[in-house]
């Protein structure tokens, strides 16, 4: 309301509201819901109904689009080059394990404690990748990740070290959907999960908040020029971050009701941030499309050829980048622009 | 004591001959090239084939090691690596991960997925006692070849031509080849000369780390760690870092086995705190 | 527009769809899921293998029913695992599952085979509990405290008095090592000292000093098996044999498939375990025989006996059942069998579902011009000592 009554007034007012109605409008640009948007959640329901028998591949990917839009708060927003991002995956993943082995079965509760908790990791840690170069920051991130996946093997009484933490039973969703073997529950569970994650991460990252994240990425002195506390927003982003990726791992160890030690493994890091270029960073569904593409592709290629799916993924990889990445993930782009275009007259 | 000394100091110049490659494209030509350990792999394979189809002594397998793999480092520079040099770091990441996923499953094709191993000749197994320290003599080995590698690094960069033309190359790549430097000349030796020394570490590498299409993968972690630890600038650097981890390593794991996986990550950490941009960052670091 | 919105959800929709799958009658489907690529590949590879030559020698028919196998990989990633039994399960209607690499493979799988009452055979994972995580799994690889529990009696009975352990600082690794010091301690002998490596270890330099400072009769040694062969060449390099330390370990650690690339470090070591490519027997001569022409001179080791017996239990288990492949009335005809394998006489145990089976002793030796696990002694139809004690 207010941006609308701002607009019309804004050429005889003074040149700061203008500036100001400027900025909202830009925001709410920002902001506007796009098609493809309402594209994907429409396909991801449908897929209930059509694809009975592709379910447990869609969990999956749900899973994994969940800690990729993580990632690509950190990595697409505030700049920041992660390869250990799978701590916090691998932190929530035990936790939710150890609440249903332990304390409750109720899958909603293990899902909020792990994204405490991972949140709270992800808060302490933050202050170690304020300085640095992305190379520093990325062997920060990769020790950290490393010695999490250490410990877990180390404190064997707690997590069932390198055999995995099993023997429990996730209850029913709120006491009433049981987990049943097409994984129908388990993905719609997942789903719900993504959406909502998905829309707080959306509603922060088109805010005025996540444009001052742009401006640390673009440059952090000038940013802190301008008045913007890059490393108070840096802890802030990187915590919540944590907080989503505690909760994919959770969901994890939920559909699967088992926790292996590899949660915490190194692949995991690298292939999450393939995902994210697969899919293009900066625009948070780029996190769920790569996330389709990337385990279609590898499901596919690992049938046709069980061994040696490594080298076309590589090759896929080699050629996306000498393509020019930009090119290939602005894609999306162009679809909402023509639409866009027709409806806003922008 | 002295022992567990001596080894950490073998251990820690193995882990310099494996990483200084990267150092020279990472520090120099600013390519974050995680595909190093595939060179290093390369060597490697060289190595047991050499070895071990056609019995070919140990000390020829080394140099042929440094020199095929230096000439697949060219061929490869020429064709993919050079379109990337001005590619931002996240790109030159995905591409050399991209290209450790072909390699890992090519040399799993070639060479089947087990353990390679490899004889070395008499006078480099077994140890010796002097003055009551037991020395591995392919330890004394390692020691002295990377001894001399590291003097002849650091002359080549400081005090022949290439050396100077190559920093011009990278300080300013138009300036120098305002002046008459043939930049991608440099960049392709320079990249060459880098993966050759991945290939002569892979080489000897193989009889301690042992050597499976995992390879890349597996050690890729330890490279990064030296040159992240040591900083890219310098060739002393990374050398220093090399030496301290591998001591540290080594002597974590005698003396406090219980936390013996952690020193090493834990050791980074705390340098990379310290010291945001390595040990010996000279002015602001890249 | 809307319409527009419309058909592209349904093309993308359809898109993830594919194909339903096509309902069997006559056909017994096996699922076997295993590492294929990663760092346990050569696993997957010998199993797969194995579980091959079994059907090119036995054929594919069994009790009027055709076997197919389908072959998945899951990279040794257990989330993988899990989600690959389900679709095999679920879309494939598989009837059998096979595979678990790693224990935390066939951990994985152990809910869903609960839930969808559908048998799991174990070809690899040797952690004990795994029998115990669900009522439909049964196994034909070994169990680490059934293979390291001779090398106990076998070290003591052979005046070895003192003793350092060496292994991996893993759920396998802590039950070599638990295992191998009751049985020992219990006969009189003496664990000076437990050294527990890293898995991610590079060099062995520290831990061999400290069996070297610690100045043992013997040392014991669990490794997997890549890891293995370096180690020992290290021991050799280190001059531990010289200092009068033998080496005594499972026979992961001179795994057949890369023993001779070991070399002479390797000669003379002492291992305990279930299956040497060397085993004289008309059946294992078969095996290797086939095993080696159909995969390019490979040495088939325990894993691929593993997986071979795999398919032997099946096919059993279906001869016995006319070919009904349910889960219940499956491991019902499962409990009790017993066959000849390549690796000696097996049986199923009826109350753990686990393997029952001759342990050998074995020394490293160079049999014409290659080296081999030449076996020396045997412990006869060995129960899993954990689940035997638990009772």
């Amino acid at each position: 309301m207010n941006a609308i009554s701002q607009d019309v007034t804004a050429m005889t007012d003074s040149s700061a509201a203008t500036a100001e109605s400027r900025a909202a409008k830009f925001m709410k640009r920002r902001n506007r819901i796009r098609f493809y948007e309402i594209l994907v959640w429409i396909a991801a329901i449908a897929a209930i109904f059509v694809a009975p028998t592709k379910l447990l591949i869609l969990t999956e990917i749900a899973i994994l689009a969940l800690f990729a839009v993580s990632l690509d708060l950190v990595l697409g927003f505030a700049g920041i080059v992660s390869l250990g991002h799978a701590a916090f995956f691998g932190l929530g993943a035990y936790i939710a394990g150890l609440m249903a082995l332990h304390f409750i079965a109720e899958p909603v509760v293990g899902l909020i404690a792990a994204g405490l908790v991972s949140g709270v990791l992800g808060f302490l840690t933050s202050f170690l990748i304020l300085r640095g170069s992305d190379l520093t920051r990325l062997m920060t991130t990769l020790g950290i990740a490393l010695m999490m996946a250490e410990v877990a093997n180390q404190m064997a009484w707690l997590t069932g070290g390198a055999d995995g933490l099993g023997g429990f039973t996730v209850g029913p969703i709120l006491g009433t959907f049981e987990f049943d073997l097409f994984g129908r529950n388990g993905y719609i569970y997942c789903l719900v999960v993504l959406f909502l994650v998905t829309m707080i991460a959306r509603r922060l990252a088109f805010s005025p908040f996540g444009l001052s994240l742009k401006a640390i990425k673009g440059n952090p002195m000038r940013a802190g020029m301008v008045g913007v506390p890059a490393r108070r927003r840096i802890v802030a982003v990187y915590s919540l971050a944590a907080v989503f990726a505690g909760m994919a791992g959770a969901l994890l160890t939920q559909t699967t009701s088992f926790v292996s030690p590899d949660v915490l493994a190194f692949h995991r890091s690298a292939d999450l941030l393939m995902v994210l270029v697969i899919g293009g960073t900066g625009y948070l569904y780029g996190g769920i499309f790569g996330a389709i593409i990337f385990t279609l592709l590898k499901d596919w290629l690992s049938v046709v050829t069980p061994q040696y799916w490594m080298f076309w993924i590589g090759l896929i990889l080699v050629a996306m980048v000498l393509t020019g990445r930009d090119r290939l993930a602005r894609w999306i782009e162009f679809l909402p622009d023509r639409f866009s275009r027709k409806e806003a007259g922008r | 004591m002295l022992t567990i000394l001596f080894d950490g100091i073998a251990y820690g110049m193995l882990l310099f001959i494996l990483a200084c490659g990267l150092t020279i494209t990472l520090g120099l030509m600013n390519f974050i090239n995680l595909a190093h350990g595939a060179f290093a792999m390369a060597g490697g394979y060289i190595t047991v084939v050499m070895m071990n189809r056609y019995g070919i002594s140990f000390y020829w397998c080394l140099p042929a090691a440094f020199l095929l793999t230096a000439a697949i480092g060219a061929i490869l520079e020429r064709t993919l690596y050079r379109w990337l040099y001005q590619a931002s770091h996240l790109d030159q990441v995905l591409f050399s991960v991209g290209i450790v996923f072909m390699s890992v499953a090519a040399a799993d094709y070639f060479m089947g997925g087990q353990q390679q191993l490899i004889n070395l000749p008499p006078e480099l197994s077994g140890r010796m006692e002097i003055l009551g320290v037991g020395i591995g003599r392919y330890r004394l080995f390692t020691i002295v070849v990377c001894a001399v590698l590291v003097v002849l690094l650091q002359l080549i960069l400081s005090r022949t031509r290439f050396g100077s033309r190559l920093r011009a190359a990278v300080d300013d790549r138009r300036v120098a080849m305002g002046l008459g430097i043939n930049v991608s000349f440099v960049f392709a030796l320079t990249f060459a000369f880098g993966s050759g020394l991945a290939g002569l570490g892979g080489a000897m590498g193989a009889e301690i780390l042992g050597l499976d299409p995992n390879f890349p993968l597996k050690f890729m972690i330890y490279f990064l760690i030296v040159v992240s630890v040591g900083g890219t600038s310098t060739i002393s650097g990374p050398f220093l870092a090399a030496m301290l981890l591998g001591i540290a390593d080594v002597a974590g794991k005698y003396y406090v086995p219980a936390i013996g996986p952690f020193v090493i990550y834990a050791l980074m950490i705390v340098m990379l705190i310290i010291r945001p941009s390595g040990l010996f960052a000279r002015g602001a670091g890249r | 527009m809307m319409r527009g919105m419309l058909l592209g959800a349904a093309s993308l929709v359809m898109a993830l769809a594919g194909t339903l799958p096509a309902a069997a009658q006559e056909v017994v489907k096996i699922g076997l899921i295993l590492p294929m690529t990663g760092p346990f590949a050569s696993t997957g590879r010998q199993v797969s293998a194995g579980a091959k030559t079994f059907m090119e020698m036995k054929g594919d028919t069994v009790a009027g029913k055709k076997v197919e196998l389908i072959i998945r990989d899951d990279a040794g990633v257990a989330d993988q695992t899990r989600r690959i039994a389900q679709e095999l399960v679920v879309n494939e209607s598989v009837q059998v599952l096979a595979g678990g690499g790693l224990t935390p493979l066939a951990m994985a799988v152990a809910p869903v085979a609960t839930q969808a009452k559908v048998p799991m055979v174990v070809t690899s994972a040797g952690t004990a509990a795994i029998t115990k995580a669900s009522e439909f799994i049964t196994r034909t690889s070994g169990t680490l405290p059934q293979y390291s529990l001779p090398v106990g009696t076998w070290a003591a009975q052979n005046g070895i008095k003192k003793v350092v352990t060496l292994v991996s600082d893993y759920g396998p690794g802590l039950d070599a090592e638990k295992w191998f010091t009751k049985e020992f301690t219990s006969k009189g002998g003496e664990v000076s000292e437990a050294v527990r490596v890293p898995l991610q270890n590079p060099d062995f330099a520290p831990f061999l000093q400290r069996v070297r400072d610690a100045k043992p009769d013997a040392v014991f040694v669990f490794l997997p098996s890549g890891v293995g062969s370096l180690f020992m060449k290290q021991f050799a390099d280190r001059g531990l044999a010289e200092a009068g330390i033998k080496l005594i370990a499972t026979g992961d650690v001179t795994d057949d498939d890369i023993l001779n690339s070991m070399g002479k470090p390797a000669l003379g070591t002492i291992t305990g375990h279930f299956y040497a490519t060397a085993h004289d027997s008309p059946e294992n001569k078969a095996y290797v025989e086939a095993f080696e022409k159909a995969n390019n001179g490979m040495r088939p080791n325990f894993m691929s006996v593993g997986g071979y017996d795999s398919m032997a239990l099946i096919y059993a288990a279906l001869e016995k059942t006319k070919g009904d492949a349910s889960g219940p009335g499956f491991m019902e005809a499962v409990k009790g069998l017993s066959w000849t394998s390549p690796r000696g006489p097996v049986s199923i145990d009826p109350e753990t579902r686990d393997i029952i089976q001759n342990i050998y002793m074995r020394e490293v030796k160079e049999v014409d011009g290659e080296l081999h696990n030449v076996e020396f002694e045997t412990f006869a139809a060995l129960k899993d000592p954990e689940k035997a004690e638990a009772k």
